[in-house]
């Protein structure tokens, strides 16, 4: 599905990614933990081809494509959907408005013809029930005026509509309470399939008690310094990241 | 974004130019857009040769069979005009306008005088087909009368029969000077009087039709009327007066579009439009300017040089609402005089500008009776190389006690060579009056755009999305017909498809 190789990235004038290598099979769902500022939002960002980050060397593919040659839209048509730490805010643009013309940008990179606007709202009203999303925050401008926890509640409800191949999720668990937290667990859960991967960053191993995660990588001062299985969220819990400074450290260039 | 927010303050200027390298080439895709209204009707036309002086006021004059005191309107006016300056005042920069260099009266040949829509020029019938207005009322835009002005008169009229039967007159400007004399006379320069300004004094010498509607006592106008401005003859002026009075408690919503062929010269357009509302009435009055605005290099295009005042009496109000996007220059303040005690004004504007355009727009609120309320809300949108000037006068007299103003001037920048600039005046001559300014400047927002782009969005279709959004407040004031080809049209502006 995601597979990325020796990836060295720069942002402004220093170098934030320092060679990661990561591959995710369809249908797995990896986690990324990490201390602040070790680079989980600008693998993010960069998978997702936002401006400011330039690619030193290293590849990714995705589904067979190379990644990073691909525009924004396209990766997002092809089914990569990254879920925003700051989801940002757009006065006067409906967001159900918004979601139609994502979702038809979409069904028409697929060859697939437009949803009207009445199968549209059948299938949002399905998505909204889901995520236990207050009809009233449909109605209003996309993210405006919304709560942190309504933003990223927002996040999955539009990842279910749009449905993607692989889902980057950053930090959907941070400013949720526990009720929004299990809500947006089951959101991610029901999504889960055979076809789908996920990749959670997040700081928290409790996001893990309820979406159990196959892989779980540390990232370290831009490099994956270890990875295990779910058991490792909880060592870190336990620990904090100073073993992981050590190991780091063994492995030369810390 | 900056937000600053200044309660009763003097005069101030904000002047931003923006500098981002990102969406720019996105941005350049968008501009690089055709004008889709800039075709030529082949159609004999009837034109005084270029020129001005007291014989073409006198020649157009027995021309239109006018009475004495309108041909005395304009001479007083052109004697007037003669002494006056072109003002300079505008953030604009265009060279000198030649008024001998113009026509000043153009009209289709017809054969005979007009009985029936049937008898319209085939020509004229299938070019505001081509405009999308149906002048056939069969196929009638659902509830909206139309006059129809191409070039110097009007060619038709629709619904007029119907609307008569309410006591609603609506007709070309020619045709009320002929029916309704004493309605016109009684009514014409009595808001922007003769000697208003260059542009007006011109327009009052020489202007050609327009149109005219009165709203008896009481009566709610049942549709929307509109008129559809056509420019087509080449170095011809178009000089409209557009004269709609609502009478005591009368209520009506009257919309104007514009388009004008691609030329390489430049055309001057010098309209006044005059509105009355008399106590208790309610007048709303929503342009859709969409004048051809050059081409990309800044060659061609309409000087939109416009004159719109309305004046409210007691409890009556009066809305502007215009969408701009076209002509090389617009230079143009629609004004409330608020007369009568409580009366109410309004402004909503979106003024865009692309290329090589530049606008100079704004409204003022003139305050004089009593607790009278005014609002202002403009959105200036500028890309390519224009320059978008806000330019807004609140003027609270003396006797205006209790009186309230809120004005919001947002501008948005598109790319890194065009400017925005608030000039906001704000004059408070008594204690009770409370007026409230806030303004903003941002650039197209980066994150906003990456954000619809990770949904899937194209940046062309994100930055129309964007735009409409921030025209939101504007655009839902138009009348339902006409938002939806508002919002397309500044989606055209700035792009192909609109998403
Ligand atoms: N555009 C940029 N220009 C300069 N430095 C940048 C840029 N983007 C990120 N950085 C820096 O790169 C480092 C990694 O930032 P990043 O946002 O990826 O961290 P993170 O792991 O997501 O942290 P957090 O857990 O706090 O969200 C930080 O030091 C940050 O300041
Ligand atoms: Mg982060």
């Amino acid at each position: 599905m995601l597979n990325i190789h020796h990836l060295v990235v720069k942002a402004g004038d220093a170098i934030i990614l320092k060679g990661i290598d990561l591959h995710i099979k369809p249908g797995e769902v990896h986690a990324i933990m990490g201390p602040n500022g070790s680079g989980k939002s600008t693998l993010a960002n960069t998978l997702s081809g936002r401006a400011g980050y330039e690619i030193v060397s290293g590849s990714v593919s995705f589904q067979g494509q190379d990644l990073l040659s691909l525009a924004p839209e396209i990766r997002a048509r092809e089914g990569f959907f990254l879920g925003f730490q700051y989801p940002v805010e757009i006065p006067g643009v409906g967001n159900m408005y918004f979601l139609r013309a994502a979702l038809n940008a979409i069904r028409k990179h697929r060859g697939e013809p437009e949803i009207d606007a009445l199968d549209f709202l059948t299938l949002a009203k399905e998505k909204m029930k889901l995520l236990e999303l207050d009809e009233t925050l449909t109605k209003r401008s996309v993210n405006e005026g919304f709560s942190g926890g309504e933003k990223k509640r927002n996040e999955i409800f539009q990842m279910a509509l749009l449905q993607p191949k692989f889902a980057l999720l950053d930090e959907i668990d941070s400013g949720l309470d526990i009720d929004a937290l299990r809500i947006v667990a089951n959101g991610v859960n029901s999504l889960r399939g055979p076809e789908r991967s996920f990749l959670l960053i997040t700081h928290y191993q409790r996001l893990l008690d309820y979406i159990v995660p196959d892989y779980v990588h540390v990232l370290f001062h831009g490099k994956i310094a270890k990875s295990g299985g779910k058991e490792l969220a909880l060592e870190l819990e336990e620990k904090g990241y100073g073993w992981i400074e050590e190991i780091a450290k063994k492995s030369g260039d810390a | 974004m900056t937000k600053q927010r200044d309660q009763i303050s003097g005069s101030c200027a904000t002047d931003i130019s923006a500098r981002e390298e990102d969406s720019s080439h996105a941005i350049k895709q968008l501009t690089e857009q055709e004008y889709k209204y800039g075709f030529v009707t082949e159609i004999e036309e009837d034109s005084f040769a270029p020129g001005l002086d007291e014989s073409v006021v006198v020649r157009l004059s027995e021309k239109k069979r006018e009475p004495q005191w309108l041909l005395d309107f304009r001479i007083k006016a052109f004697r007037r005009w003669l002494t006056m300056e072109e003002p300079r005042w505008a953030f604009l920069r265009y060279p000198t306008i030649d008024y001998q260099a113009a026509s000043y009266y153009s009209a289709p040949k017809k054969k005979k005088t007009l009985q029936s829509l049937d008898e319209v020029d085939p020509e004229l019938i299938e070019t505001y087909n081509k405009l999308g207005i149906s002048l056939e009322e069969q196929k009638r835009l659902q509830g909206v009368a139309v006059d129809a002005v191409f070039d110097s008169v009007s060619v038709a009229t629709t619904f007029r029969e119907e609307l008569a039967r309410q006591g609603i007159l609506f007709c070309s400007f020619s045709d009320a000077v002929q029916t309704y004399p004493d309605l016109v006379k009684k009514y014409l320069g009595s808001v922007v009087p003769y000697s208003d300004n260059f542009f007006a004094t011109l327009n009052s010498a020489v202007f050609s039709d327009g149109s005219f509607a009165y709203i008896p006592k009481g009566v709610r106008c049942p549709m929307e009327l509109s008129t559809y401005f056509r420019i087509n003859a080449a170095n011809t002026g178009q000089f409209e007066r557009t004269l709609l009075i609502a009478d005591e408690g009368g209520y009506v919503s009257y919309l104007e579009g514009c388009t004008a062929p691609m030329r390489d010269e430049n055309q001057l357009h010098a309209a006044v439009v005059e509105l009355v509302a008399l106590d208790s009435a309610h007048i709303k009055y929503s342009t859709v300017q969409n004048w051809y605005p050059g081409n990309k290099k800044g060659i061609g295009g309409i000087y939109n040089l416009v004159t719109k005042r309305g004046k409210a009496m007691k409890n009556a109000k009066i809305s502007w609402t215009q969408v701009e996007t076209g002509s090389a220059i617009t230079w143009k303040y629609p004004s409330c005089l608020l007369v009568g005690d409580n009366s109410v004004g309004e402004f909503y504007s979106v003024a865009m500008t692309n290329n090589f355009q530049q606008a100079d727009t704004g409204t003022k609120m003139i305050h004089i009776g009593k607790n009278t309320s005014s609002t202002i809300v403009s959105k200036g949108i500028s890309a390519g190389r224009s320059q978008n000037s806000y330019r807004g006068l609140v003027s609270i007299q003396q006797k205006a006690t209790g009186a309230r103003n809120y004005s919001q001037c947002d501008s948005l920048l598109l790319g890194d060579q065009c400017g925005a600039h608030t000039f906001p005046y704000i004059e408070v001559r008594n204690t009770s009056s409370v007026v409230e300014h806030e303004a903003s400047t941002s650039k197209i927002n980066e994150e906003q755009l990456f954000y619809c782009q990770q949904r899937g969005i194209s940046i062309e279709n994100a930055i129309s999305l964007i735009v409409n959004g921030f025209c939101k407040e504007v655009l839902r004031e138009l009348p339902m017909e006409f938002a939806v080809e508002a919002q397309n049209l500044l989606g055209l502006q700035l792009e192909g498809t609109v998403g």
